[in-house]
């Protein structure tokens, strides 16, 4: 919407892997909508707080509906909004501090349940909308505004803690390409149950790893994004744990379990095993 | 003895002796023959043992408060005799097991012996102790023991030797007290011509609720609020229909809003740490226009705090839980009558104004059981929301007051946004949206101001106004004061914001108001002062609420104290 909006006076910064993103989530929108017969409507895209969450504000085209939530906080609205409307297309999107930092607590109980949503990470390694902290994604010993003397802590690998916690879908992508992104986003929407696309999006401004994303033969750098094997068996799980920690960013689908239910399909199944009481029956419980 | 038309009896002993259910029973079985009754309860803190006690009160009339003066004590154990002997009144009856050790220098209490697990062997039924202690009780409190038979008979319809071993239980525990004079006579019960419920205040805003159509329920566990998560499990189900324990409180919070948001009627309930958790996920709600209801089912605090003990120390976090500029609408039910009404109204409410509503109950209505006229359930008690119809490219934030809500799959698509925007819901930071959105906010409240309230001898200037669980002792100290003369209003509602107009333009035209209520504060009173009120705060924060009597002698006093503008503050 905000493309033409004169009051709206946010800005990525030119060159923000975000715009990317954006590009990626546009194009499977259109592609489920158009695949499911379904209306853009039938959209909902929750956005947390940060760079990214301004994503919902900046698409193009046909308008899902969004919902602009707080810090930390995109995936228990989509619970709610997925279980209130089970027939609704769920997206989340959410930074690495906002998803991995502040949020964390979410992603294991969404696993545990496999919520039938899909989750698009913007992992560009640094706040950036408060202008360059460190997140649980920077570097180890990388200077920033709050690590003044070098980070710390050992950063966290969110694809392997996504497979540890039993998120049952995990690709992994950048937002250099938007086509082949927007692909592993359309392929996590399909899969019944609690998928992650955690996407590297450099920032421009506080930490721009375009370069290391691509490597450099001159300088003897190999790019540290990687396609995924053609031959890799999404269904090992042992398997994706040794292409996880072959390090650096894995192109591709990582993992994929089809074998569990999600939480929207077993509340279904009550509903139709059990027999619900009308109010009126509750209420006459309590006759004296 | 015999002019009073009640009976308090309490039970105390070890979490698990059965000392919840016997008042229970009780109270049960009173109101089945057409008695008025109402107990009270404060639990321990652990799974199992500890010390527990629990009371009813049985009335010819109805009645409003847990009771002053214990007339019967039963004591399973050393120190439950020892603990609760002095609240028993003088010449009142204290019925001890055979392993407790009486005092017996205590002259002022007829301390009797029952073997109620040796006579309940008798019968075959180990377990009918509790019809044993029934049977003494029957006798001491001079009621008719048919009316007990009766009530076993119909509770336990189908399994004859239930009942008879039930009977014969009953029948021992009353032979035992045969040579004892009865304690008090309760009279012939009236049993009232309309249908009646047995229910306790929890349950009763459940199924407030319900009535008014939710659809959406996730909560995470925590005293006291924990029985309205297990109810809607078991039966908000089917279509359409959710219910769900939450990983927290943060999540509870922001999943309601996402139900909210995709259009249906969603509810959590939890108490004081959990309610402060949910407070930036209030502010969402608030900013974002989302309809959704948070029961705060109020124990003491702060933190982990007295967590099984009463007390009205969250009404000033219920008014403004979130940060910023905001101020929620709190209704506080004051009986179980008003639990059932409460979640109901607060539903209804969140639907017609489009926003967060708080209803904030307390410990001692939560575990209270209570007669109530059995609420009717229709179709009627539903409302509808406010939604868009029209076609794509609607403004939902455009007018500076209420407007209809799209709904995903519907026309309209829009973003909910928490971060202030303009009328799209995209962000924006110009000076004229924050003010028109901050006034349209504050405007939908005018939408919600049909709450009710009570009013009597609405003449005198001096008023008393109590608030959530303190109504009942409040209620019975104010018809002691007027029967001895005193020139005192009564205002009482349940909607503390918006409060009733009509109530407040009242409250205003008063030289004194005095406010009973349970914290040390006198938090309703610095609110009803902060609209302008000149009002005092009579408080107690022991974790129990008022005695009646006493309540009456500090009323008395505060309206001695003369009609000063000024309010001396404690803190």
């Amino acid at each position: 919407m905000s493309a033409k909006n004169p009051e709206y006076d946010f800005k990525w910064c030119p060159g923000c892997g975000d715009f990317g993103v954006r590009r990626a989530v546009e194009f499977a929108l259109a592609d489920w909508s158009q695949e499911t017969k379904t209306p853009m409507s039938n959209n909902v895209v929750v956005a947390g707080i940060g760079c990214s969450g301004n994503l919902v504000h900046l698409l193009e085209g046909e308008q899902p509906f969004g919902f602009h939530g707080i810090h930390g906080r995109s995936l228990p609205i989509a619970l709610g909004v997925k279980m209130a409307r089970p027939e609704l297309n769920v997206l989340t999107v959410a930074g690495d501090g906002d998803f991995l930092s502040i949020g964390m607590e979410h992603i294991a109980p969404q696993a545990a349940r496999n919520l039938n949503i899909t989750a698009v990470i913007m992992d560009n390694g640094v706040y950036g909308l408060t202008k360059g902290q460190s997140s649980p994604t920077t570097e180890l010993g990388k200077v920033t505004s709050s690590t003044p003397f070098g980070k710390m802590e050992t950063p966290v690998n969110p694809l392997e803690l996504y497979l540890t916690l039993g998120v049952s879908f995990i690709a992994s992508g950048y937002s250099v390409k938007p086509r082949d992104l927007a692909k592993l986003i359309t392929a996590g929407m399909k899969h019944p149950g609690f998928a992650i696309v955690h996407v590297a999006s450099p920032c421009t401004t506080y930490n721009d790893f375009y370069d290391a994303l691509k490597g450099n033969k001159a300088e003897g750098r190999a790019p540290t994004a990687w396609e995924v094997p053609a031959d890799h068996d999404a269904g090992d799980r042992d398997a994706a744990y040794k292409l996880i920690r072959k390090g650096g960013v894995p192109l591709g689908l990582l993992y994929k379990d089809t074998s569990r239910t999600s939480l929207d399909a077993k509340i279904r199944d009550i509903g139709t095993k059990a027999k619900p009481k009308t109010v009126a029956a509750l209420m006459d419980a309590y006759d004296i | 003895m015999s002019a009073r038309k009640e009976i308090v009896a309490r039970f105390a002993g070890e979490g698990g002796q059965g000392v919840v259910t016997a008042a229970e029973f009780l109270a049960r079985a009173a109101v089945a023959v057409g008695y008025h009754a109402l107990t009270f309860a404060t639990f321990p803190s652990q799974i199992l043992g500890g010390p527990t006690w629990t009371q009813a009160r049985i009335s010819k009339d109805p009645i409003f408060s847990p009771g002053d003066d214990v007339d019967i004590l039963v004591a399973f154990n050393d120190y439950a005799y020892n603990e609760h002997r002095g609240e028993v009144r003088e010449g009142g009856v204290i019925l001890i097991d055979p392993t407790v050790t009486p005092d017996a220098a205590d002259a002022s209490h007829r301390t009797i012996v029952v073997p109620f697990d040796e006579l309940a062997k008798k019968t075959g039924e180990a377990r009918a102790a509790n019809m044993v202690m029934m049977g003494a009780l029957s006798r001491l409190m001079n009621t008719n023991l048919n009316y007990f038979k009766e009530f076993v008979a119909t509770r336990f319809a189908g399994r004859e030797q239930v009942i008879v071993a039930n009977h014969q239980a009953l029948d021992l525990g009353f032979a035992h007290m045969a040579e004892e004079a009865p304690i008090g006579d309760l009279g012939t019960p009236n049993k009232p011509g309309y249908k009646q419920s047995f229910i306790k205040g929890n349950e009763a805003i459940s199924l407030g609720a319900l009535a008014a159509g939710l659809d959406f329920y996730i909560g995470y566990p925590i005293s006291p609020a924990t029985p309205i998560l297990i109810y809607m499990e078991r039966n908000l189900i089917g279509e359409g229909k959710f219910a769900y324990q939450a990983s927290s409180e943060i999540e509870a919070i922001n999943a309601i809003l996402g139900a909210g948001f995709a259009g249906k009627r969603a509810m959590t309930a939890t108490s004081g740490p959990g309610f402060t958790l949910m407070g930036e996920g209030l502010g969402l709600g608030w900013m974002a226009e989302i309809p959704c209801v948070v029961v705060d089912v109020q124990r003491g605090g702060p933190a982990t705090g007295l967590p099984t003990k009463t007390e009205q120390s969250d009404l000033l976090t219920a008014l403004s839980p979130a940060h910023g500029d905001s101020k929620f609408p709190v209704i506080a039910p004051g009986s179980v009558q008003e639990c059932y009404d409460a979640g109901m109204w607060a539903v209804n409410w969140a639907e017609r104004y489009q926003g967060p509503v708080i209803v904030l109950s307390e410990m001692s209505l939560a575990e209270r059981a209570q007669n109530i006229a059995k609420p009717g359930v229709t179709k009627a008690h539903q409302e509808q929301r406010l939604v868009y119809t029209g076609s794509n490219g609607y403004l939902r934030y455009d007018a500076w007051e209420r407007s209809p809500m799209p709904l995903p799959g519907g026309p309209g698509a829009y973003v909910a946004n928490g971060s202030e925007h303009d009328s799209y819901g995209d962000t924006t930071h110009l000076p004229q949206r924050h003010v028109q959105m901050t006034t349209r906010r504050f405007s939908k409240l005018k939408l919600i101001e049909d709450g009710t309230f009570e009013q009597e001898h609405a003449s005198a200037k001096v008023a008393l106004v109590s608030w959530g669980g303190s109504k009942g002792p409040s209620w019975d100290a104010y018809r002691a004061l007027r029967g001895d003369g005193a020139d005192l209003a009564w205002y009482y509602t349940m909607f503390l914001n918006p409060m009733p107009p009509k109530m407040l333009e009242a409250l205003l035209q008063k030289d004194l108001v005095i406010v009973p209520e349970l914290n040390y504060q006198g938090q309703f009173a610095s609110y009803l002062r902060s609209m302008g009120v000149n009002a005092r705060a009579i408080t107690q924060y022991t974790g129990l609420p008022f005695k009646v009597r006493e309540l009456t002698k500090m009323i008395k006093d505060t309206m001695g104290a003369g009609r000063t503008k000024s309010q001396a503050v404690k803190a």
